[in-house]
């Protein structure tokens, strides 16, 4: 194989005027494997679909092998030996694994696709990636381990310089794992260069020769991987000072429990999750994507349903209340995507606010809403939560910016007056201004007696408005830390369930 | 192993099943039903909404929808009824409908392609569109055709009745470019998931364009079939056709969420299916006013099939956090 190269020059990369790369500038050849580590929203995604040819830089060039490189979309990429594997699988299900691997150059013979060539050179994709399975089988039937060695195959079919693996592991066994890591070495003996993304530190060790860590954006650090070891990483990734982008608050912590767990169960998803929550408490729960943080939100608020375990709402017992019988209970909870469902987006925003306190002000006997007092209520909420454009509650929700969409959402619960308010990332994508609003609102809620339980990717985000911390991983919390002992290395460590290596502390 | 793949597997199977219990139950009720006689006729009357539900096969495959099949089949006929009843030669009146069934299937695709408008709603627009077309054009009245139409009806090829030999060629066709060209399996993977087919690089306004435009051409051909069985375009000719067209293809084990679904066996043992209950309820005389519960109940109980199969296919590919 012909060496290859890699060159990304000074990239930076802002999207409404928020700089989310700045200055980037790495180098990998041919069969050398980079590692690439940074806390969620450190910017890894955006550089890798830069890469992929998903999304222009604003600034900076690339270079394969010393020619300027400028993809256009993701088939430049692939036409240049880029070959994206994502941590979503684009493979269509419904279609065999040979239709998988061929799907955009299928061999044909006068227009007709020539199965036996098909088939003979899938079986031989499929045997350099270890995968002893007939071609033709659909890859519906296929375990989720099976399906990535699917997505290599179709890397190689492609004749791929370069794969990058967005957290390849996520979803794999421990076994699953390993056979997927002695296939990287083989292709990495072959020459292929590979970009290895993940938050397991120590199989990002020991896959790669080469790290990376982004921060905020910011290249921090990169070198060979020895350099580096586990300890020195999670300070990297980390490092940051807190400064006052919280709003001051006093705990006030009830005796009584307002949400009990016992034993929540569901299999793929959680693992044996107890956990008590107070009135007036903010509890966080604080793990890395696809740590079944979000999974658990949607079993305590009836969208999913547990396989076990029961579930205990003010003294009572709720685990088989539908998730509109426990909003009228109290219960509230703010989705992780906002746009999809949270919000009608093309709906006025008082339209918004008023869509769960309807039936409550619907007369008794004919059910007919009085518009007065609820306008009234949507008023005083609306200035409550200070959105800017609170003049015109006739505006589309569509207009407005990430940071007052949250608002309203936020107002709609508040109206509603919670005892529990659930929020999923409640902070994601809206501006600093925005995000101390939305705690300062989670902190008054607090102080009135409501339960809150805060679902973040930000660790200073928790840490900062929390009372009480816990880390999930894999499914299952892994551990918890209260107010005197909050630490993001350890929150991170339990969240990457990685042990502290004692030779690495400096 | 896998037992969930292996209920996704005997629920594919469901419309042979569905198919057996039909055949036997008529079967028993009636000695006249599974006569030569009869079940040659069964094939020759499923002809014209086998043709129909192929094409529609193709749309659905996209998860797409073509709810203007019945107005194209009225206004095919109405164009090429009007031809020949005027005294043009058969042959021209036959390429004038095929005609018009390609430039409505275009004029979806185009709705659907480029303007961007849901399936759904551009195909119901047109639905009302071609009617009203077709309408306008017979003046609400209706036309008796010379007896070369019917003739050409109850024609025989190769000692095939012609109607059936059309339905098996399309449905051999349509069936060889499903699954034996790029094109055919790249629809599937657009009716899988659209956007990621778009990333894959697969043509996919091209190929929604191909799929409206052969199933207006099937429709229109379905239309000229049972033209020269019934011998006369009236002004309901092909009224909702649509849906039978749609029952027959889900009948068949197509599915309505796109990607899933087969000409041969499916769509064209799902019309047999739809056409054998019609006809068993007449041999057995039964009352009119309980066939369209009937047939309506059948294609209840194709689209709950095919709801379960979805709903389990999904469980099944749900992203687990950790594998057990």
């Amino acid at each position: 194989m012909k060496p290859w190269t890699l060159g990304l020059n000074d990239i930076g990369k802002s999207y409404f005027g928020v700089q989310v790369l700045k200055g980037i500038s790495l180098q990998l050849a041919s069969g050398r494997t980079l590692g690439l580590v940074g806390e969620n929203g450190a910017g890894k995604s955006t550089l890798m679909n830069i890469l992929g040819g998903n999304t222009p830089a604003d600034v900076g060039s690339m270079t394969i092998n010393e020619q300027p490189y400028r993809p256009s979309n993701p088939r430049d990429a692939e036409d240049l030996g880029i070959a994206f594997i994502h941590q979503e699988l684009n493979l269509f299900s419904n279609l065999s694994i040979a239709e998988n691997l061929f799907l955009t150059s299928f061999p044909c013979k006068l227009g007709w696709i020539d199965r036996q060539t098909m088939i003979a050179r899938s079986v031989s994709f499929l045997k350099q990636v270890g995968l002893n399975l007939s071609p033709k089988l659909r890859v519906e039937n296929l375990s989720a381990g099976e399906r990535q060695l699917v997505e290599i195959a179709k890397a190689l079919r492609q004749d791929a310089k370069l794969i990058i693996l967005d957290e390849p592991t996520t979803s794999l066994s421990s076994r699953e794992s390993d056979k997927l890591f002695e296939l990287l070495g083989i292709l990495k003996s072959r020459g292929i260069a590979m970009i290895y993304i993940s938050h397991v530190l120590r199989d990002v060790q020991r896959v790669c020769d080469e790290v990376a860590v982004l921060r905020d954006g910011s290249l921090i650090g990169s070198g060979p991987i020895y350099e580096f070891g586990e300890s020195r990483l999670v300070s990297m990734m980390v490092g940051r000072d807190l400064d006052n982008q919280f709003p001051p608050r006093k705990t006030s912590i009830g005796p009584d429990k307002q949400l009990e767990a016992m034993h929540l169960s569901s299999p793929g998803a959680i693992y044996d999750i107890s956990f008590d929550l107070h009135v007036g408490e903010v509890l966080g729960i604080a793990g890395l994507m696809g740590s079944g943080r979000t999974e658990l939100a949607r079993i305590l608020f009836g969208l999913d349903s547990a396989a076990s375990g029961t579930l205990k709402f003010s003294g009572r017992e709720i685990t088989n209340l539908s998730t509109s019988q426990r909003i009228v209970q109290g219960m509230a909870m703010l989705t992780e995507s906002r746009r999809e469902d949270g919000l009608c987006m093309p709906a006025s925003i008082d339209d918004n606010i008023g869509l769960v306190v309807v039936p409550k002000y619907a007369s008794k006997r004919m059910g007919v809403v009085r518009q007065k007092p609820l306008s009234l209520a949507i008023k005083t909420i609306r200035d409550a939560v200070r959105l800017t454009s609170s003049a015109d509650g006739q505006k589309c929700v569509q207009t407005l910016s990430g940071g007052n969409q949250q608002k309203v959402v936020l107002a709609k619960w508040l109206l509603n007056s919670p005892k529990l308010l659930i929020l999923d990332e409640p902070t994601r994508g809206i501006d600093v201004g925005a995000k101390f609003e939305v705690y300062r609102l989670i902190g008054e809620l607090a102080e009135s007696g409501a339960a809150i339980l805060v679902i973040s990717s930000e660790i200073e985000e928790l840490i900062g408005i929390c009372d009480r911390i816990l880390v999930m991983s894999r499914g299952e919390i892994k551990d918890e830390l209260t107010h005197g002992e909050f630490d993001r290395e350890r929150i991170l460590r339990s969240a990457m369930h990685t042990e502290l290596v004692q030779e690495d502390v400096l | 192993m896998r037992p969930k793949a292996i209920a996704i597997r005997s629920l594919n199977q469901a419309p042979f099943a569905l198919f057996v219990v039909v055949f036997v139950v008529f079967g028993c009720m009636s000695n006249r039903f599974l006569d030569v006689q009869n079940l040659s006729n069964i094939l020759i009357q499923s002809s014209s909404l086998a043709v129909a539900a192929i094409g529609m096969t193709f749309v659905l495959l996209t998860a797409g929808v073509d709810l203007s099949v019945g107005s194209v089949m009225f206004v095919a006929v109405a164009v090429s009824g009007k031809l020949i009843f005027n005294g043009y030669p058969l042959a021209l009146g036959i390429f004038a409908g095929m005609f018009v069934g390609l430039l409505v299937g275009g004029l979806n695709g185009v709705l659907v392609v480029r303007l961007k408008v849901t399936a759904f709603i551009a195909t119901l627009a047109m639905l009302f569109i071609a009617r009203g077309f077709g309408l306008w054009l017979t003046n609400t009245r209706a036309m008796n055709m010379p007896d070369s139409v019917t003739l050409l009806g109850s024609s025989h090829l190769l000692r095939i009745p012609t109607p059936v030999l059309v339905m098996l060629a399309v449905a051999l066709l349509s069936h060889f470019f499903l699954v034996g060209t790029a094109w055919g399996r790249q629809i599937y993977a657009i009716g899988f998931d659209r956007e990621t087919a778009r990333k894959a690089g697969v043509p996919v306004g091209g190929l929604l364009m191909l799929s409206y435009v052969i199933c207006g051409l099937c429709a229109a051909l379905s239309g000229l079939i049972a033209l020269t069985q019934t011998g006369a375009v009236s002004p309901t000719f092909g009224n909702q056709r649509e849906f039978a067209a749609i029952a027959a293809a889900v009948l068949g084990g197509t599915s309505l969420f796109g990607g899933r679904g087969s000409v041969l066996p499916g769509t064209l043992l799902g019309a047999i299916l739809f056409q054998t209950v019609e006809n068993g309820l007449v041999i057995l005389n039964a009352d009119p006013y309980l066939y369209p519960i009937i047939v309506s109940m059948t294609i209840f109980l194709a689209v709950l099939l095919d709801t379960t199969r979805n709903q389990l296919v999904s469980r099944l590919s749900r992203r687990t956090i950790r594998a057990k």
